[in-house]
């Protein structure tokens, strides 16, 4: 790649400028546009019946006093349960399935008969859509009819059928694992990616040494998948912080485990707030990026093992 | 495609030329009957609503040449407001005839054309509260096709059995329900439930909260002049019997139930009590149906001595898109499926109520729904929806009211507690009653 550059000067990166623009526009018109014309949005008090028919509100949507209250988003504690939910999500559902993902895929690179069947069978869930496999779920932890309960009372673990998306303190956890055996996989098949490009001599030698398999992966195993599991983490936080289709299957509007998409959902579709769910779009677009660039802070030792990866996908 | 033999090929251009064809004929056949069109339709999307919605369709197919599409859309009201919402702001032509529901006339206004030239005189054979409920600023944007308001199922063979009479009021209601439950669980039903009712965070569970303050004279949540009304001594002892039914009488998971859900419970025979609209009651009495020949249905009891039998007024209503390309023949599309022909067809075959009163004193419809007359006088202490005094207001008001009563429901909050904060909520919502 630097060969490629360094040989060709000005000249080349006119020609690389050539042939990006297309893709560039096409960015623009799909990406951008939008996202400005939400934010835009957020400061008017436009409504679905007539989205043509609106006024500039400023900040109103955002946070506004009125007759001695405070009105607005920032005003909203049901704004706030739902950052709340968001954030708890994200953070136990992207560690449990990073970690189940790397056990997962240490299982997938061994050597065993039937591996290739395996393989595939474990991606099953990764490849059910999400709102088919939300649906299951739904079923299958119905407080009547549902298998998880008859499961756990043929094996004595509770006396009684629980509401599992029902009970505000089950509602969230139940749905964070419905997550987990989702996208566990997508995780595992990135990490069986990495590894196998890990040299086998290394283990080798590991071996001759007779050092302990726990220390073989925390000191050769880790660092050398670190970057692609950098980037399986940020793709799901990414995908965590927007969750929608699965929560809202699953248990609705409901409070205890609304979601900051489905807040802005219930805004901008349900009470027809084009304004104020356009806003509430943007205060999610914000939490996504804080959230994300925080993260990149605290892998900048990695960067360039990050970059070496990309580097490495591009070659 | 990559690997289309020319055998393939030529199968392909023959097909498409068949295609042509019958195009063309079709199109030949068509100028002689007068121009027919195609429309679309949206109703109810599964099982015997969509069969009657088909049924009652191809009749009027057949009597004027046009053909009609039935649209799929949502079965949960908030999520087919939504989608029309999106198609209608849109100015999309998508649907031409759209099935609403009896709170959405004011919301959807500016999308609907105006009914009154293309009905004559039906609109007078109606309910007229119905008409009323569907004319907005002088304009009839809609016709009511059925009418619901909640009723109260009962297990007539358990209450014989235990030698109880239906309930006489809400607390009542517990008593019974409390009383069988205990004893049929004691003879070996251990997942017989009392009471299952629609306690989702959704519409159904608005309907169901106003349903018991109403029934404890605790008012409609808004009064007719937006004024929030909510945080009085009757509606916390309506909300408080509520909240005592939860884990007791009625499973935790109640909190998770839609009307279908309920109906499931219910139907197979594991609750006492069910609060459903009428359509419950056909199914429940179909030929596959569990419970057949056992099922009471009554209308909804009071809170006490001082309260009334209420239930939330419900129902659809037909209208016409504004963006339609055929509008004529869509509003008399309408016409026919609001008529008193059609809506007697789907009295007798499947219990939905007719939005025309001389229908309830037909005979055969009687036959089919002997509980119709006693649901007739319901009808007309039925409470409705706060959706005219708050306008485009009302969703967030609905969403304010069941997520504020699941917090009590659940356990999360106290009845008092709820009270007062949906009191606050209202209050910002409509900025102190200006909605």
């Amino acid at each position: 790649m630097s060969a490629t550059t360094g040989a060709g000067g000005r000249g080349s990166t006119r020609t690389a400028a050539v042939f990006l623009s297309p893709m560039m526009a096409v960015l623009a018109l799909v990406a951008v546009w939008p996202l400005a014309r939400t934010i835009w949005f957020g400061f008017t008090d436009a409504s679905l019946t007539a989205p043509g028919d609106y006024g500039l509100v400023g900040f109103a949507n955002y946070l506004e006093a009125y007759d001695g209250a405070w009105y607005g988003i920032l005003a909203d504690p049901t704004w706030w349960r739902a950052l709340a939910n968001t954030l708890i999500f994200a953070a136990a559902s992207v560690t449990l399935e990073t970690v189940l993902g790397i056990a997962m895929a240490l299982v997938l690179n061994a050597e065993f008969r039937g591996r290739g069947w395996v393989r595939a069978a474990v991606l099953v869930p990764w490849a059910i859509p999400t709102v088919v496999s939300a649906k299951m779920w739904a079923w299958m932890l119905h407080d009547q009819f549902g298998i998880v309960n008859a499961g756990l009372m043929a094996l004595g673990l509770i006396d009684r059928p629980v509401a599992w998306l029902a009970d505000a303190t089950t509602a969230l956890p139940a749905v964070i694992l419905v997550d987990v055996w989702k996208t566990t996989p997508f995780v595992a098949l990135l990490m069986l990616a990495a590894l196998q490009t890990v040299p086998r001599d290394c283990y080798e030698a590991a071996r001759v040494d007779g050092i302990p398999a726990w220390k073989v992966f925390v000191f050769i195993t880790l660092p050398l998948i670190r970057p692609a599991l950098a980037v399986a983490v940020v793709f799901r936080l990414l995908d965590a912080l927007r969750v929608f289709d699965l929560v809202y299957v699953m248990t609705g509007n409901a409070e205890a485990t609304m979601t900051l998409s489905v807040h802005a959902r219930q805004q901008l579709v349900q009470f027809q707030d084009m304004g104020y769910g356009s806003a509430a779009s943007t205060l999610l677009f914000l939490v996504v990026g804080l959230v994300t660039i925080l993260w990149l802070a605290v892998l900048r030792p990695d960067r360039s093992a990050v970059a070496g990866q990309r580097e490495g996908a591009g070659a | 495609m990559v690997m289309t033999t020319r055998r393939d090929m030529r199968r392909i251009t023959v097909a498409a030329g068949m295609l042509l064809a019958a195009a063309a004929s079709a199109g030949a056949g068509g100028e002689a009957r007068a121009e027919p069109v195609s429309l679309t339709i949206s109703c109810g999307a599964i099982g015997v609503e969509l069969s009657l919605c088909r049924d009652g369709v191809a009749a009027w197919e057949r009597t004027t040449g046009n053909t009609v599409d039935i649209v799929s859309t949502p079965n949960s009201s908030n999520e087919r407001f939504a989608l029309y919402q999106q198609i209608l702001g849109a100015g999309a032509d998508d649907i031409d005839v759209l099935q609403i529901d009896v709170v959405w006339p004011g919301m959807l206004a500016p999308h609907l054309v105006d009914l009154s030239e293309h009905m004559g005189d039906a609109p007078a054979q109606h309910f007229p509260a119905l008409i009323e409920n569907d004319t907005v600023d002088g304009r009839l944007v809609a016709m009511p096709w059925w009418t619901d308001a909640g009723v109260l199922y009962y297990r007539k063979d358990l209450l014989e059995k235990y030698g109880h009479q239906p309930p006489e009021s809400w607390p009542d209601l517990t008593r019974i329900a409390t009383d069988i439950q205990q004893k049929e669980r004691a003879a070996g039903q251990s997942d017989l439930w009392g009471y299952v009712w629609q306690g989702r965070a959704y519409e159904g569970l608005t309907c169901n909260a106003l349903e018991w303050i109403d029934a404890y004279g605790g008012g409609t949540v808004v009064d007719a002049d937006g004024r929030v009304t909510v945080n009085n001594p009757k509606a916390l002892a309506a909300l408080t019997e509520a909240a005592s039914w939860v884990g007791k009488i009625s499973p935790e998971g109640v909190l998770t139930y839609d009307e279908e859900a309920a109906r499931g419970v219910f139907q197979s025979g594991k609750a006492v009590f069910m609060r459903n609209w009428p359509y419950a009651w056909a199914l429940a009495q179909s030929a596959d149906s569990p419970v057949k020949g056992k099922v009471g249905v009554t209308a909804l009891p009071p809170g006490g001595p001082e309260g009334k039998t209420t239930g939330t007024l419900g129902g659809w209503h037909l209208a016409v898109s504004r963006y339609s390309k055929h509008p004529a023949e869509a509003a008399d599309l309408v016409r026919f499926l609001t008529g008193a022909a059609e809506q007697k067809r789907r009295a007798v075959e499947a219990a939905y109520n007719p939005t025309i009163p001389a229908l309830y004193k037909d005979d055969e419809v009687l036959a089919a729904n002997p509980f119709f007359g006693q649901l007739y006088q319901t009808f007309e202490t039925a409470v409705a929806r706060p959706s005219r005094a708050t306008g485009d207001g009302y969703n967030r008001l609905s969403a304010a009211v069941w997520q504020r009563t699941q917090d009590a429901l659940a356990g999360r909050v106290t009845p008092e507690a709820a009270l007062a904060r949906l009191d606050r909520d209202l209050g910002r919502l409509s900025r102190g009653g200006r909605w």
